[in-house]
């Protein structure tokens, strides 16, 4: 198992989520964090007081998966979040020593698998 | 100086109640431009707050200008079928002589925060993603070129007047006319890019009723006001504002319960708006039980069409068509039903003269295709010049940080001053970015 962690634009967000869902990856945590990544500051100017936002906004995923889903959903991610431009984020993969399904205290592979929840009806 | 000759003839004393009267309204109408930028602003996306406020008041401003200089003289100067003549361009002849009971530029400045939130109205089919500066430009040409004949036509001597078709405070002049533009201006701008892959949720509702709110005590102004003096017809007015959108709230409310169990904030302030946009064009001419039905009645189309667009292709941002387009179109023929010669008016339908009924779908129809034709060649004239909507990287980041520099809720942590006479001791670059570009973040 490992725990896939993400840093991405929040501009990017909907189609990391879209490809995410393509590939069959479900269940995952999104945060929004500010950070620095190294592109250029954007300027704005408050009544004649220019600032540059040195931290810019960002959305930090977590995704825990089992082994055959490490590769797809790294690259789902790396996909749907690039621009080509300084700043599009990171995919960290970090190692898990275990998992733990609150619900049913499933243990591991099992508690990373997800399973279907009840249909919501639509409006 | 001829500054002494404009002072005179003076109007009588008895006139000064009319004028208190239409300096409140002004400033009641005034009111209503920062009521619908709120309405607007909290139903965007949080990355578009400014820029759709920004657009709102931007279009206030741009066509209230532009209004002063061209559009007040082909409006309210001459008294052709169609079209007003250049005798008051740049306010020549404009000053403190009577028209009517008040000052011509008292009257010219209520007639201008008309013409401001008319086109302000259209902004909402066109945000989160139109370029702020061709949204100006399109915003002070539509002013002179739509909204100035349609107002001549009703309100400046033009041929609707002449035929008799009634328009109290602008249901067909404003809100049928910025409701054709904005169906318009949506489909020649085309969807937002997320429009149908993504729910756009309003996000902060509470803005969404603090405008609503705003704009109802504006509209005061807008209604009573237009009676033009303090009077049996301002008061019907006033009354009927406070009325019909009570009524349009109601049904709305039912109609939100029946549909989800649940009756939404949103729903609301959409309903009090639809409400007073029907009640608008009927406002001095029918009783207020006249005002209460048409409140009800007007719920129904708006509702539905709501409902339908939210399904269909057409990504009219903040539903003015449905809400202003549709809602002044049947104000105005609900106006044509209920119109009372006891309260204002001349007989409706319900007194037996069915023809009104005719007259104002004619009214709406020439709108229509009025503001139509002129709204579809003034984007293609601006668009000539300059694109319409934002690049799509700009539309994904918002406009707000984009276009203007600013964000709306902005964190604060991480902003560092840039002085204006930055030497390089100003100029080292900060830490972070020093660890970013050896590698290390």
């Amino acid at each position: 198992m490992k725990l896939i962690v993400a840093i991405v634009r929040p501009d990017r967000l909907n189609d990391v989520l879209e490809a995410l869902f393509r590939a069959d990856v479900r269940g995952l945590t999104l945060s929004r964090v500010e950070g620095h990544g190294g592109e250029l500051e954007a300027v704005q100017t408050y009544r004649g007081t220019t600032v540059k936002m040195e931290l810019v906004e960002k959305v930090r995923l977590e995704i825990g998966v089992s082994e055959p889903f490490v590769d797809v959903t790294v690259e789902a991610i790396r996909a749907a979040a690039a621009t080509g431009e300084v700043g599009d984020g990171k995919i960290f993969v970090l190692p898990v020593e275990s998992v733990v399904r609150i619900r049913t205290g499933e243990r591991d592979v099992d508690a990373v698998t997800p399973v279907a929840a009840p249909a919501v009806a639509p409006r | 100086m001829d500054s002494s000759a404009a002072l005179t003839p003076p109007l009588p004393a008895a006139a000064a109640p009319d004028i208190a009267w239409l300096l409140v309204s002004t400033a009641l109408v005034l009111l209503m431009a920062p009521g619908l930028a709120f309405f607007y602003g909290g139903l965007v996306r949080a990355k578009n707050a400014l820029n759709t406020i920004m657009m709102t008041l931007g279009a206030f401003a741009a066509g209230t200008l532009a209004w002063s200089l061209a559009g007040y003289s082909l409006a309210f100067s001459g008294d052709g079928a169609w079209f007003g003549d250049l005798g008051h361009l740049a306010l020549t002849g404009v000053g403190l002589e009577p028209r009517g009971t008040v000052p011509h530029l008292l009257f010219f400045a209520f007639q201008a925060t008309f013409a401001g939130i008319t086109v302000a109205l259209v902004a909402g089919a066109l945000v989160e993603r139109m370029r702020f500066g061709a949204w100006l430009a399109f915003s002070a040409l539509w002013t002179i070129v739509v909204y100035a004949p349609v107002c001549h036509w009703v309100w400046g001597g033009g041929w609707l007047a002449d035929l008799g078709a009634l328009d109290f405070a602008g249901g067909t002049v404003v809100h049928v006319n910025a409701g054709a533009a904005a169906l318009v201006g949506a489909l020649a701008l085309g969807p937002r890019r997320d429009w149908g892959r993504q729910a756009l949720l309003p996000h902060s509702v509470p803005f969404v009723l603090l405008g609503a709110g705003l704009l109802w005590f504006g509209w005061f102004g807008f209604n009573a006001g237009s009676a033009l003096a303090v009077g049996d017809a301002a008061v019907v007015a006033f009354a009927n504002t406070l009325l019909a959108p009570l009524a349009t709230l109601a049904a709305w409310m039912a109609l939100d319960a029946g549909r989800t169990g649940r009756v939404t904030a949103v729903g609301a302030a959409t309903a009090i708006v639809v409400g007073l946009v029907a009640v608008t064009p009927a406002a001095g001419f029918v009783s207020p039980r006249g005002a209460l039905a048409i409140g009800l009645v007007a719920a129904l189309p708006s509702y539905f069409a709501l409902l339908a667009r939210g399904r269909s292709r057409l990504d009219d941002s903040l539903d003015v068509v449905a809400a202003h387009g549709l809602g002044g179109l049947s104000g105005a023929l609900l106006t044509g039903v209920f119109a009372s010669a006891a309260w204002g008016g001349t007989p409706g339908l319900l007194e037996g003269n069915a023809p009104l009924v005719g007259r104002q779908l004619a009214a709406v129809l020439a709108t229509l295709a009025w503001s139509g034709l002129g709204t579809a060649g003034l984007l293609r004239l601006v668009a000539a010049f300059a694109p319409l909507a934002v690049d799509r990287r700009v539309e994904a980041r918002g406009l707000d940080v984009a276009l203007h520099g600013e964000e709306a809720y902005g964190s604060g942590e991480g902003a560092i001053l840039v002085l204006a006479s930055a030497g390089p001791s100003h100029d080292l670059p900060a830490p972070v970015l020093s660890a970013a570009e050896s590698g290390r973040a």
